[in-house]
C-alpha cells in the first residue's frame, strides 16, 4: 500500500508499463517504446528511442538522436537548455546536467509544490566531455543503480589511462585496441588520453566517426584522429578505439597482435574480464559507482528515493540502514552499461 | 606493493608467454630491492604463508561491512578474496601503503594472534588491486598462470644470461635473492652454486625425424633405453640434504617423502619418477594420483609406492660427473644403484640393438614386464657429456606413434590474446548408442593446437557459419548424424575419469588433421576409444 505522500507523488509521476508517466503534463520520461510526448534524458539507445510524437531534450541530445536515427526521429522536437524552465500542461519541466554523456540531463518536474527529479543515468566525477552533475533538491529523487553494489568503486580515471599508456610503452610492437561504447565512453577515453599528454594520432573504428564529429562540433577537442586503414605494421604501438562488439570481431585481425582493452565499469570484476577475453581491463564508467550513488542520496536526502534499474536490492538495503525511504520501480528496457 | 599488485593483476589476464616474460622482466628492471626479489620468490612459488584462512578474512570484513550488503556482493562476485578486495571500505590517509617486503617481514615475524590485526591495517591502506594481491599472498597460491620456469626465464631475459645459469645457482640462493639480482644487474659476479642439495639444470632430447636423422646417424654411436612415461626428476642426496626436483627445478620433495627417504647415497640421480610395484613400473595414471598434492597421504603412499627409475648420474661423492661421456656416467650409475639396493631406486635398462631396424622393432613393442609404462625410446650418444638445455644431436627421443581417433567438433570457445578474435579451443565428441540404437555425441576432449594459422581461419569460419547456440564465449556448432566437422585427434594416452561425462580423459590431445572430407556419422564411437585405455 503506498503511503499518502507516495500517492501524492504518484499523482505527479509514476511508473507504468509504458514508462515513467507524468499524468498532469501527459508525457513520459525515457519511455521504452514510442509515445505521443517524451522527455529524453540522454542519447543512449535504451533511453532515447525513435518514433515518438514530440520530444523534449537538451540541444546536444537532440543532435545525437538526429545523428543516430536521422532527422525525422520524431514528429516534432523542442530543445531545452540546462536551467531553463518550461511549463507543460501545468507542470514545470527543467533539465539539469547529469554528468553521464554529452547533453545528458536530469529531468525535474514541479507540480502542486512537489518536486521530482528523474536523473536518468549519471555520474559524479569530472568528465571532460560533458557538463558535471548538478544536484537538484527534490522531494523524490529517481536514481539508477547500475553499479549499486559496494564492490563497485571505480578507481581514478587517470590511473586507468595511465595503465593503458604504460602498456603501449611496454609493448611497442603490438596494437592497443580499446573497446569503448560509441556514445560518450569513446570520446571520454580519447579526451582523457589527450589530458594525459598523449598527442599521437588515435585510430577510430568507422562506427565512431559521426559521434566523434558531433562531439567536436560541440567543442570537445579530440585531437588528431584517423580511420583504421593501412597495413598491419602501421598499427604497431598505436591506440585504436572501437565499439566493444568490434574488438573480438574479425575486424580486429587487421592489427598486429593486439592487446585487447575494454573501458567499462564492469572491468573491476575478474569474471567479467575473463568472459570477454580482455587482456587489459580499464575501469572507466559513465555511471555512478557505489560511493557516488550513496553520496548523492545522502547529499540530496529526498523524502523518497525511487530506483529505476540496476542492482536495486543493495541500494535499498543501504537506504534502509540510513533511514531513507527507497522503492524499486523495476522499470524494464534499460540496459546495463556496455552490454551490446 | 602497488607495483607488485599491478604486475599480478596484469599477469592474471595475460595469456601469451612472451607477454608474461616481458611483464616480469620489466618488473625486475623497475622495482626496487628487496621488493623485486620478493616478487620473484612469490612468482616461483618460494613464498608460502598460509597465514590467513578464509574464515579470518570473512571475520575481518564482516566487522567493516553490513552482512547483508556483503552477502549480496559475494553472491555477485563469487570469489571471497576478490569480494573482500573490492568491498573493503577505503580509509584514505589512514596508513601508508605497505611495501611488499614490509608485508613479508611482518608476516614472518608475526605470532598467530597478530595476523588478523596486521591484515586489517594493510587492507585499510591499500587500493583494490593491492588488497587482492595481499589476499592472494597470505592465503597461499597466486594462481596467475606463471610457473617457476617462466619466472626464471624472465629473470634470464632481464640479465641476458641463460636460464640454465639461473637454475644452477637458484637453490643455493635465498629470497629476496639480492646476490642473484646484483649479478643479473651486471653489478656483481655470478653467485655461488656451491650448496649441497642444489638442482642441476637438466639435459633434454630433441624429437627425432625418422626420415632425415636416422639414415645419417651411426647406430654404434648410440645407446638406447625406454622413454618412461612418468615424471622426469632429479634425486639429490648430498651432505645429508635430500631433495627431489622436477625437471624445471621445482622442489617436489613434500609430496614424495617415501622416495626422499630412500635417497641413501651421495650423489645426483637423473631419472623418472614412477609408481613402482615389485620392480615393475605402473602406467602414468597411477603416478597421477600422487601429483598436485602439497603433502603426501599415508594410504596413497602404501597403495601407490613411488620410486625413481634411474638413467643418469650427474654427481657422486662430491665429484661433478657432467663432463664425462655418457658410458662412463652410466657405469658409475650402475654401480651406485647396485650399492644402494633399494626397491625405490632401480636402473632403466639399456635396450640392445645393432641396426635402426632392430630398434624400430623394439619401439613398436612394450618393454618386457612394464607394458604401457613407456612412451617410446631414448637415444643417447655414447660419448655425450651432460649439457643443460636441448642441444641438437647428442640425445633424441623417438616416441611411439600417438593414438588417433576421428571425432566430431561440438563446441568452440574464443581464444585469448592473439587469438581473441578466433574460435580456437575445440571440444570434440564421439558417438554413443543407446539401447534403441539412437546415436548421440558425447564430448571426450578439448584441443587448441595442432593446426596451422591457415587452418585456424578455416575452423573459425566453420564455427561462425554453423553456430546453433551461444553461451558467452562458447558456441555450439551443428553436429549431428547428417552434418558435422570431423577432426582427427591425436593423443598420447587415455585414462578413466570420473570427472568427464564420457568416462575417459585424454593426454595431450591435439588436432592432427581436419577431415573436411569425412561424413560426421563415420566418426569413431566411444567403445573404439575405450579399447585404447591405458
Amino acid at each position: 500500500m503506498p503511503s499518502p505522500s507516495a500517492r501524492r507523488f504518484e499523482q505527479v509521476l509514476r511508473p507504468t508499463p509504458a514508462g515513467l508517466w507524468c499524468e498532469p503534463g501527459d508525457f513520459y520520461i525515457d519511455p521504452p517504446g514510442p509515445v505521443a510526448r517524451a522527455v529524453i534524458t540522454h542519447g543512449h539507445a535504451d533511453h532515447a528511442r525513435s518514433g515518438h510524437g514530440a520530444v523534449l531534450a537538451t540541444p546536444e541530445t537532440l543532435a545525437i538522436m538526429g545523428e543516430r536515427y536521422g532527422a525525422d526521429f520524431a514528429t516534432t522536437t523542442q530543445a531545452l537548455a540546462y536551467g531553463e524552465r518550461l511549463t507543460v500542461g501545468g507542470v514545470q519541466v527543467s533539465l539539469a546536467p547529469a554528468g553521464h554523456v554529452l547533453g545528458s540531463a536530469q529531468a525535474t518536474v514541479r507540480c502542486d509544490g512537489i518536486t521530482i527529479t528523474a536523473s536518468g543515468d549519471y555520474k559524479r566525477r569530472r568528465d571532460p566531455t560533458c557538463a558535471g552533475f548538478q544536484p537538484v533538491p527534490s522531494d523524490v529523487f529517481i536514481t539508477e543503480a547500475t553499479f549499486g553494489l559496494p564492490v563497485f568503486r571505480h578507481p581514478p580515471d587517470t590511473q586507468e589511462i595511465g595503465r593503458l599508456l604504460r602498456s603501449v610503452q611496454q609493448f611497442p610492437e603490438r596494437a592497443h585496441l580499446v573497446g569503448a561504447y560509441a556514445l560518450g565512453k569513446a570520446q571520454r577515453v580519447i579526451r582523457l588520453l589527450r589530458e594525459a599528454g598523449y598527442d599521437e594520432t588515435i585510430y577510430v573504428h568507422g562506427a565512431l566517426e559521426r559521434l566523434n564529429r558531433l562531439y567536436q562540433h560541440f567543442g570537445v577537442d579530440l585531437g588528431p584522429l584517423a580511420p583504421t586503414t593501412g597495413s598491419k605494421a602501421d598499427f604497431a604501438g598505436r591506440i585504436i578505439i572501437a565499439p566493444p562488439s568490434a574488438v573480438a570481431d574479425r575486424w580486429s585481425r587487421r592489427f598486429p597482435d593486439p592487446v585487447t582493452a575494454f573501458a567499462s565499469g564492469w572491468m573491476s570484476v575478474r569474471a567479467r574480464v575473463r568472459q570477454r577475453g580482455v587482456e587489459l581491463p580499464l575501469i572507466l564508467s559513465d555511471h555512478a559507482d557505489w560511493d557516488e550513488l550513496t553520496a548523492t542520496l545522502s547529499e540530496l536526502s529526498p523524502q523518497e528515493v525511487w530506483i529505476t534499474h540496476g542492482r536495486d536490492d543493495a541500494l535499498r538495503r543501504w537506504a534502509e540502514l540510513q533511514g531513507l525511504k527507497a522503492r524499486a520501480l523495476h522499470l524494464v528496457g534499460y540496459d546495463d552499461e556496455d552490454d551490446d | 606493493m602497488r607495483a607488485f599488485a599491478a604486475l599480478l593483476d596484469r599477469l592474471s589476464f595475460t595469456a601469451s608467454r612472451n607477454a608474461k616474460l616481458r611483464l616480469i622482466r620489466d618488473h625486475l628492471a623497475d622495482a626496487p630491492d628487496p621488493d623485486r626479489g620478493w616478487a620473484l620468490a612469490a612468482l616461483t612459488g618460494g613464498l608460502s604463508f598460509n597465514a590467513a584462512k578464509p574464515a579470518m578474512i570473512r571475520q575481518a570484513v564482516e566487522g567493516r561491512v553490513d552482512p547483508e550488503l556483503f552477502r549480496l556482493s559475494y553472491d555477485y562476485v563469487g570469489d571471497l578474496a576478490e569480494t573482500v578486495a573490492l568491498i573493503w571500505p577505503a580509509q584514505h590517509g589512514a596508513n601508508r601503503e605497505p611495501e611488499l617486503s614490509e608485508v613479508i617481514d611482518a608476516l614472518n615475524g608475526a605470532r598467530r594472534g597478530e595476523v588478523q590485526g596486521l591484515l586489517e591495517t594493510w587492507l585499510d591502506a591499500l587500493d583494490a588491486d593491492g588488497r587482492w594481491a595481499l589476499l592472494k599472498l597470505v592465503t597461499g597460491g597466486l594462481r596467475v598462470g606463471v610457473s617457476a620456469r617462466l619466472a626464471w626465464q624472465a629473470a634470464a631475459d632481464y640479465g641476458r644470461v641463460q636460464v640454465a645459469d639461473i637454475q644452477e645457482v637458484w637453490h643455493a640462493q635465498a629470497p629476496p635473492y639480492a646476490d642473484l639480482l646484483a649479478w643479473l644487474d651486471g653489478k656483481a659476479d655470478r653467485p655461488s652454486a656451491q650448496a649441497p642439495g642444489r638442482f642441476r639444470p637438466v639435459m633434454l632430447a630433441q624429437p627425432i625425424d625418422e626420415a632425415a636423422d636416422l639414415p645419417r646417424l651411426d647406430p654404434a654411436a648410440y645407446a638406447a633405453e625406454w622413454k618412461w612415461d612418468g615424471i622426469r626428476v632429479q634425486a639429490v642426496s648430498e651432505g645429508g640434504v635430500k631433495r627431489l626436483y622436477s625437471r624445471t627445478g621445482e622442489d617436489v620433495s613434500a609430496a614424495f617423502p617415501d622416495v626422499v627417504a630412500a635417497l641413501d647415497y651421495d650423489g645426483v640421480i637423473d631419472g623418472e619418477l614412477m609408481v613402482l610395484r615389485d620392480g615393475r613400473a605402473a602406467p602414468f595414471g597411477d603416478l597421477q594420483q600422487r601429483l598436485n598434492r602439497k603433502t603426501a597421504d599415508a594410504r596413497l603412499m602404501a597403495s601407490h609406492p613411488a620410486g625413481v627409475r634411474a638413467y643418469d648420474l650427474l654427481a657422486a661423492d662430491g665429484e661433478d660427473l657432467r663432463a664425462l661421456p655418457f658410458v662412463q656416467r652410466r657405469a658409475r650409475l650402475e654401480a651406485l644403484v647396485a650399492a644402494v639396493g633399494s626397491d625405490r631406486i632401480d636402473l632403466s635398462p639399456l635396450v640392445a640393438f645393432s641396426t635402426w631396424d632392430d630398434l624400430a622393432a623394439a619401439r613398436a613393442a612394450p618393454p618386457p614386464g612394464d607394458a604401457r609404462s613407456a612412451e617410446g625410446l631414448m637415444l643417447k650418444r655414447r660419448d655425450s657429456v651432460y649439457e643443460a638445455g636441448r642441444p641438437k644431436g647428442p640425445w633424441f627421443k623417438w616416441k611411439r606413434d600417438p593414438h588417433l581417433i576421428d571425432a566430431v567438433l561440438m563446441y568452440a570457445q574464443r581464444g585469448h590474446g592473439k587469438r581473441s578474435s578466433f574460435y580456437s579451443d575445440y571440444t570434440f565428441g564421439v558417438w554413443t548408442q543407446d539401447a534403441d540404437g539412437v546415436h548421440a555425441l558425447t564430448p571426450v576432449g578439448k584441443a587448441y593446437f595442432g593446426f596451422t594459422d591457415e587452418e585456424l581461419k578455416q575452423l573459425d569460419k566453420f564455427v561462425r557459419d554453423h553456430t546453433v547456440e551461444r553461451f558467452g564465449p562458447v558456441r555450439a556448432v551443428r553436429a549431428d548424424r547428417t552434418f558435422g566437422l570431423v577432426l582427427e585427434v591425436a593423443f598420447e594416452g587415455l585414462q578413466r575419469s570420473k570427472r568427464h561425462k564420457s568416462g575417459v580423459a585424454m593426454r595431450f590431445p591435439r588436432i592432427n588433421r581436419i577431415r573436411w572430407d569425412k561424413p560426421a556419422k563415420e566418426a569413431d564411437e566411444l567403445p573404439t576409444l575405450e579399447r585404447m585405455l591405458d
